[in-house]
């Protein structure tokens, strides 16, 4: 860790950066394919993307957790200088907040398929245990709370949307854009 | 005493080996399926059959098994999945509510494993079957336990786009479990 301790990083990692864009992109997929798909009636459309739903999901779980000890190996730069008290926190409160749902929405899922007696097989390949017994009315009752987590997660992200935007745009510091290296540095 | 006890256990099982078993347990036989859909294992039963076996095992070739299966006594995991299957692409359970096993030979394949052969038939659709089982003796109770393999699209079982078996496989194992209690002599 002493190679840190000479200050503080002033970007992000590659494997940070792609690791944001990479759950970033799983967390668009998939809520909006499970809300679509809680819709169809039953046919082999619906299983399969019901499936791809839930490889997605334990995707999220995995890459969250990947994400989580990179982050305590590689720190991440420091908010913007600029930014006033309450924004520093509201901006950790939505980081935390965001990466407890990284983790509890795809967990919420797989308590849910247990209960409900469908397992999930990550990638149609791996095989993941159930996590509880098969229950109809606690699987009912996770799924409710999978759908409320999620939406709890919709406005986290439209937070975080915002917040990025604001920083690019009106801040004009370099918030987003080192998230986003194409953007092209100012310094 | 303990030795009593043993010539005995002895005597238990050679007198039960000659015994033929009739008396169908309901209550402690079963009907269920296993498949895969999308790659993960799901399995189903069958709540209501009804059976008329006999079988010695000293004299497996005598043996026979009639299994009538209501099919709309199906549980496939969901009401959604339940109504679903007794549909007209599924079972079509309203023109054909009855899914039927008749055998029509048994032989030993030694110790205490045996074949039945015999005709299924699912929704009009008739053909051969094998079934490996196990034979074991539980008190006086015989317990047949084994599995059919099935491919359901043979049977029609899932037309239409459920005919796609990347979806849901076509293998399917009908798996069974009969208690008999001995004949009444």
């Amino acid at each position: 860790m002493s190679q840190f301790a000479t200050g503080s990083p002033s970007s992000y990692t590659r494997t940070a950066i792609l690791l944001h864009w990479l759950v970033a992109l799983c967390i668009f997929a998939a809520f909006p394919l499970g809300l679509y798909m809680s819709e169809l009636l039953l046919s082999p459309r619906k299983l399969q993307l019901y499936s791809y739903h839930k490889w997605l999901g334990i995707s999220v779980l995995l890459l969250a957790i990947a994400r989580l000890f990179w982050r305590r190996l590689h720190r991440p730069p420091p908010l913007a200088a600029t930014m006033p008290r309450w924004q520093r926190l509201a901006a950790q409160g939505t980081h935390h907040l965001l990466y407890l749902l990284m983790l509890v929405v795809p967990i919420s899922g797989w308590l849910m398929s247990s209960a409900l007696g469908v397992s999930v097989v990550w990638f149609g390949v791996l095989p993941l245990p159930d996590l509880i017994g098969r229950n109809k009315e606690l699987g009912e009752i996770l799924k409710t709370v999978h759908e409320l987590l999620n939406y709890a997660m919709l406005i986290l992200v439209v937070l975080h949307i915002i917040a990025a935007l604001e920083h690019h745009f009106r801040s004009r510091d370099d918030t987003l854009q080192r998230m986003l290296p194409f953007l092209g540095g100012k310094s | 005493m303990r030795r009593r006890a043993f010539i005995a256990a002895l005597f238990l099982p050679l007198g039960a080996l000659g015994a033929e078993f009739n008396a169908v347990m309901p209550e402690q036989s079963g009907i269920a399926f296993v498949f895969k859909q999308m790659g993960v294992p799901m399995d189903g039963k069958f709540a209501r059959f009804t059976t008329r076996i006999s079988f010695d095992p000293a004299q497996a070739a005598k043996a026979m098994a009639q299994i009538d299966v209501d099919v709309n006594s199906i549980d496939a995991g969901s009401s959604e999945a339940n109504d679903e299957v007794k549909g007209k692409n599924w079972f079509n359970a309203r023109e054909f509510p009855v899914a039927k096993f008749v055998s029509s030979g048994v032989k030993a394949l030694g110790g205490n494993r045996f074949e039945a052969q015999g005709k299924m038939s699912i929704k009009g659709r008739t053909r051969e079957v094998v079934a490996p089982f196990s034979f074991r003796q539980e008190g006086a109770l015989a317990v047949l336990e084994g599995s059919i393999p099935l491919q359901r699209v043979q049977y029609g079982i899932g037309e239409g786009a459920w005919s796609d078996t990347g979806t849901v496989a076509d293998e399917v194992q009908v798996r069974f479990r009969f208690t008999l209690g001995a004949a009444k002599k």
